[in-house]
């Protein structure tokens, strides 16, 4: 199994708890070294925060498992320094194909705008995401990584977390001020505290295959309904690195698990899927049934519960993985300010909001999804068919078609950090978005408005003319970083040059910036450290500025 | 009129993100009027359905159209 990757094997190190270096108080201990929780210890571990990461095992994800990260989540990732290692080893794609039966009914591109940064989606197994954030982990060092530490027990207090830890020296205690729960779909914190997940069970069982094959077949994600090698269920075929082809097969529910997964019975249905005479290796293989659920509440006073831990989708869509790194991408800033005690500790109360809302919006797509896929009534099936027949001729039916709605962020639109429009804006880039990309330039060098924007509060202002911001102006947009939460002003223009008294200046290159945003001539977008809207308006204002930043990190009333 | 073949969901006062949301948003309610009948049930609930919105179309000439694609390939 595996002929493509070496799996590391991480060094367990006796903890100074055990090896007589005292039991101090950490800031922050994040328990699990998987995808989210890494983005988390290395958010904060970035800012200067000191973080102890805990995991029971001393390797990466065994098999695949996650395997399609969206543009968003790309995003998050070049925040925290793994985001090109992924995109150069991972397989970028745009285009989904979409078959009924026999023949190709409907397709789709990702992302149909040029100018972004990354692409739509790139596929690479989840352990080579892991193995390239354990590399950025082990180079911070403020970030203590302990491989085969396995929380045992969880006691919550007003003031913090005691946790009991087993090594392979012994037991610990460990006494955190914060916990980041990201110990995945059964984690065992979320037991230890008896906190329930609540949701809906399918009743259908999955089959994936890893396969290793050279196949000229385009990079693309082609989604077969009812085909004929695989009768009356679906199939989902997607190319990850190193020749290295993910299949999924739906089962049904009454399919037994233990003899499905057995290489005699899972070689004939790849055969058959592939034709005959293609030469293939089966790297990994796991059955597997889903549930789309979350915890009522993600914060329980210091424990903070991100990604599977607090939430689970089914696999169609993709919004998994992607939604849990958005989680940490939007706890570690306000956990930061509120430590810091420059938030009150209500802005964490909005991390359960906002992230509750995600991942509602990420169950409802996904269980629509699913509902879809895997019709459960015979009025249902005919329903799905009759779409899918008339989907090849006709635009309305295509857009019924629903083989997974890939992840894309969520608009926060609800959130009370958000300072509600007062002028008119012909785009989507709302109070409480994701912020889109464009081409910037600064001192003449190319590069990307969302590589500039990120870990702080930004004001950014659109000019027509950078030399023409008069003084006053430009000295109360440099002031705005001179307050305890600072705000780190830039223009923003479609000429370049100097800014005044230090501003920096952003030349619109491509004139994205000014059509994604709807800007013209005295265009502030107010933006969050984890690259949301925050607030807009059609004139600079200082005072509008500061009251904006005082909403969106708790403070406003 | 003519019978509309391009995606025309929409909710009064919605405003959408993404594109597929109104589609989406039909379909789980269909979906959800079956919920819990069996198929003669069903079978009568999609008749009715069609007798209500063929009559809130009102255009016989569209109607003609559309039982004319519903039928070819099936």
């Amino acid at each position: 199994m595996l002929r493509t990757y070496d799996y590391p094997k991480y060094e367990y190190r006796q903890p100074p708890e055990l090896s007589g270096g005292g039991t101090r108080k950490h800031p922050v201990v994040v328990v699990g070294a998987g995808p989210v929780g890494l983005t988390a210890a290395i958010d904060l571990a970035q800012t200067g925060v000191s973080v102890v990461v805990l995991d029971d095992d001393d390797t990466v994800s065994v098999g695949s498992r996650g395997v399609c990260y969206a543009k968003r989540t790309l995003e998050i990732l070049d925040r925290i320094g793994v985001g090109d290692a992924c995109v150069a080893r991972g397989v970028s794609w745009n285009v989904g194909r979409t078959f009924f039966r026999g023949a190709e009914v409907y397709e789709f591109k990702l992302l149909s705008q040029p100018d972004h940064k990354r692409p739509g989606m790139i596929n690479l197994q989840q352990y080579y995401l892991e193995e390239y954030q354990v590399r950025r982990a082990l180079q911070l060092a403020n970030l203590d990584l302990r491989f085969r530490n396995k929380v045992t027990a969880t006691a919550p207090r007003d003031d913090g977390v005691a946790l009991e830890v087993e090594t392979p020296d012994g037991r610990y205690t460990l006494q955190a001020d914060w916990l980041i729960v990201a110990d995945g779909a059964r984690s065992s914190i979320r037991r230890m505290l008896n906190l329930e997940v609540e949701g809906k069970v399918f009743t259908d069982r999955f089959l994936i295959a890893d396969v290793l094959m050279k196949a000229d077949y385009p990079t693309e994600r082609w989604f077969w309904f009812d085909p004929p090698f695989h009768p009356g269920q679906s199939v989902l075929l997607h190319r990850q690195a190193d020749n290295v082809w993910r299949i999924d097969f739906q089962l049904g529910w009454q399919a037994d698990p233990e003899t499905e997964r057995k290489p005699e019975n899972v070689l004939p249905r790849i055969q058959a899927m592939l034709g005959a005479d293609r030469k293939f290796e089966l790297e990994w293989v796991s059955v597997y049934t889903f549930q789309c659920r979350r915890m009522a509440k993600f914060r329980h006073g210091r424990v903070l519960f991100a990604g599977d831990a607090a939430h689970q989708v089914s696999p169609f869509g993709a919004r998994g993985a992607n939604s849990g790194i958005q989680d940490a991408d939007n706890l570690c800033w306000k956990l930061k300010l509120v430590m810091d005690g420059l938030a009150p500790d209500a802005l964490l109360d909005t991390y359960d909001e906002e992230r509750s809302f995600a991942a509602d919006e990420n169950i409802l797509n996904s269980t629509r999804s699913t509902d879809f896929i895997t019709p459960k009534s015979r009025t249902s099936t005919i329903l799905r068919n009759a779409v899918l027949g008339l989907a090849r001729d006709h635009g309305f039916a295509r857009t019924l078609v629903n083989s997974g709605r890939l992840s894309v962020p969520s608009f926060l639109t609800e959130s009370r950090l958000n300072t509600p429009d007062v002028a008119a804006f012909g785009c989507d880039l709302v109070p409480g978005a994701p912020m889109d990309d464009a081409p910037v330039e600064e001192e003449g060098k190319h590069g990307w408005l969302l590589d500039r924007v990120g870990n702080r509060f930004m004001a950014l202002v659109f000019v027509d003319d950078p030399g023409a911001v008069g003084p006053a102006e430009a000295r109360a947009m440099v002031a705005l970083a001179e307050a305890p939460v600072p705000v780190e002003a830039a223009l923003v223009s479609p000429r370049g040059g100097a800014g005044p008294q230090g501003l920096r200046v952003w030349r619109d290159s491509a004139g994205r910036y000014a059509e994604r945003y709807d800007a013209r001539a005295g265009t502030t977008y107010l933006i969050r450290p984890d690259q949301h809207v925050a607030a807009r308006w059609r004139a600079f204002d200082a005072q509008s500025v500061r009251a904006a930043l005082a909403r969106a990190i708790g403070n406003s009333e | 009129m003519t019978l509309k073949l391009q995606p025309n969901f929409h909710e009064p006062g919605k405003r959408y993100v993404r594109a597929f949301t109104p589609g989406d948003d039909f379909y789980e309610a269909l979906i959800e009027t079956h919920r819990g009948l069996d198929d003669e049930q069903s079978a009568m609930v999609n008749a009715r359905l069609i007798l209500l919105l063929a009559n809130h179309v009102g255009d016989i000439a569209v109607l003609r159209e559309a039982m004319r694609i519903a039928r070819a390939g099936v």
